[in-house]
């Protein structure tokens, strides 16, 4: 798998714009301000009595899932239908790759169907930016999480999250609770958190869970969940990613819930307006307790909601940046 | 175009405005601005009409007919409808007429939010140019302008139609209108 490093340069067009969503490392403050005031409007759209807006008429957008997903697939594949595209799902895991099938031989036949967008989850860290690299011009790509790598639209939509609840980030103390090590959301979301410029990132959980030289991600590290979340206004808590722990890095989830479950009693020490999040699923009584999952300070299912309305304006950008290069021409200029 | 002759330009559409609604027989209609122009005008009409309902705000940035070629538009204002438009009788406001894309879009807008009873559009200005078979009801001025030339309006406060030479690349601007060649 082709190095990272240059995802970002990959990202944008020559004039600046968002072409493909791959990280959200390496965007600048202004275009990640600028999905967030996109996102802001595309929320409306879900009030009209008709749900759609004719932005992304005509245009084809491929669900790409190497690796099974229900709400994020599903939450773009409705941004997608709001925009009025025509949206594929392609679970790859279970079609052509087992009967032999390349990536490379995938993605040119599904070129040749005049597909505009690939949204892309897979479990190798680095294979949206594979694809992005080899797609066609016309083609615009977003990274719907891969491997240990990131989750860039999941990271927005926390943000978009935060700054509806909270408004600027300057003054915030936002804590990462979980299982770090695994979470390429967690990656994505310290990422967008430091270049919208927020107060303190903490991150919290056991040492085994933590990367190596996490600190130098610009967070500070907590091994104790009270001490952790004193004072913060948002709690984020991340899911315990078992299928990615090769050795035993935990002892047992009702150990791990004894010291890094959520609960209200623990809750008691972040600010009295914190909100809680979760990027989902939940493993209620292993992240947190069912009282804080379905409480007043959870904002789990509006995050669901803001989803949408951040996919919608990242799949409208890029499909924006491709109409302002030469109207999507199959095979056209080059950049 | 000064302050003041914007203003008197308004107050004469707000009379234009009543004496159709009567004449019409269009009882407590609910009255949408577009953004941005159309807004600050609106404000100004719904205050002298005294209107029950409160002002809607349209953005019509996602019915663009140019998002094929230029991209999002880099300011998109959330829509606001306080009140549903199924079944009532709108007025659609806006600073500046000229192609008629504009309303094209805003009536694509208006229609997903609901089944208006009837729309009645009011401009401020009127230029000729139009691209399509649209046409106002109320019009507070007809301006003229020179080959790229362009007007704009200018607000919130005061409220100035400015005239000025159309940039080589105009901007995607709701509230601006570049003349027709």
């Amino acid at each position: 798998m082709m190095s990272h490093a240059k995802a970002h340069d990959l990202q944008l067009d020559p004039a600046g714009h968002l072409k493909h969503l791959l990280t959200v490392e390496g965007l600048s403050r202004e275009l990640l301000t600028e999905v967030l005031d996109q996102a802001e409007g595309f929320l409306g759209v879900a009030q009209q009595a008709v749900k759609k807006v004719p932005l992304c008429r005509g245009k084809v957008v491929a669900n790409l899932f190497f690796e099974t997903s229900t709400r994020t697939r599903t939450t773009f594949e409705l941004a997608a239908k709001r925009l009025s595209a025509d949206v594929l799902n392609l679970n790859i895991a279970a079609s052509a790759t087992t009967k032999g099938e390349t990536l490379l031989d995938t993605l040119r036949n599904l070129e040749a169907m005049q597909v505009d967008m690939f949204v892309v989850r897979h479990a190798a860290s680095g294979a949206a930016h594979f694809i992005a690299s080899q797609a066609a011009p016309h083609v615009s790509v977003i990274n719907a999480g891969d491997g240990r790598h990131a989750h860039p639209t999941q990271g927005m939509l926390d943000m978009f999250t935060i700054r509806r609840h909270k408004g600027a980030f300057e003054n915030l103390r936002i804590a990462i609770v979980g299982d770090i090590l695994h979470s390429r959301v967690a990656r994505s979301e310290i990422a967008a958190l430091n270049t919208l410029g927020a107060g303190e990132i903490r991150v919290i959980g056991p040492r085994t869970l933590m990367p190596a030289q996490v600190e130098s991600l610009g967070v500070r590290v907590f091994e104790d969940l009270h001490e952790g979340v004193r004072d913060a206004d948002v709690v984020i808590m991340l899911r315990l990613q078992r299928e990615r722990m090769s050795v035993a890095l935990l002892p047992s989830e009702h150990e791990y819930f004894q010291l890094y479950g959520l609960t209200e009693e623990r809750l008691s020490t972040a600010r009295p307006d914190a909100i809680v999040m979760h990027p989902g699923p939940i493993n209620r009584g292993v992240e947190m307790d069912t009282q804080v999952a379905d409480g007043p300070r959870s904002v789990i299912l509006e995050q669901v909601t803001n989803g949408i309305a951040v996919r919608m304006a990242v799949i409208a950008m890029c499909i924006g940046t491709q109409n302002r290069r030469g109207q999507g021409a199959v095979g056209g200029l080059d950049d | 175009m000064d302050h003041a002759a914007v203003e008197t330009a308004i107050a004469t559409m707000g009379l234009t405005l009543q004496a159709l609604l009567e004449r019409r027989h269009l009882a407590a209609p609910l009255m949408v601005g577009i953004h941005t122009g159309g807004v600050w005008v609106a404000e100004r009409l719904h205050a002298e009409l005294a209107l029950a309902d409160p002002l809607g705000h349209l953005d019509i940035s996602y019915y663009r007919d140019d998002f094929s070629r230029i991209g999002m538009h880099p300011q998109v204002r959330p829509s606001h409808l306080p009140v549903t438009v199924e079944n009532r009788h709108i007025i659609l406001v806006d600073d500046v007429l000229q192609t008629g894309r504009t309303i094209r879009a805003a009536l694509n807008t208006l229609f997903d939010y609901g089944r208006p009873k009837s729309v009645i559009l009011a401009v401020l200005a009127e230029l000729d140019g139009r691209h399509l078979p649209i046409e106002p009801n109320v019009v507070g001025l007809h301006a003229r302008l020179e080959a790229g030339e362009r007007i704009k309006l200018t607000g919130p406060a005061p409220l100035v139609l400015v005239r000025g030479r159309a940039p080589a690349k105009p901007a995607p601007k709701t509230h601006q209108v570049e003349a027709a060649p």
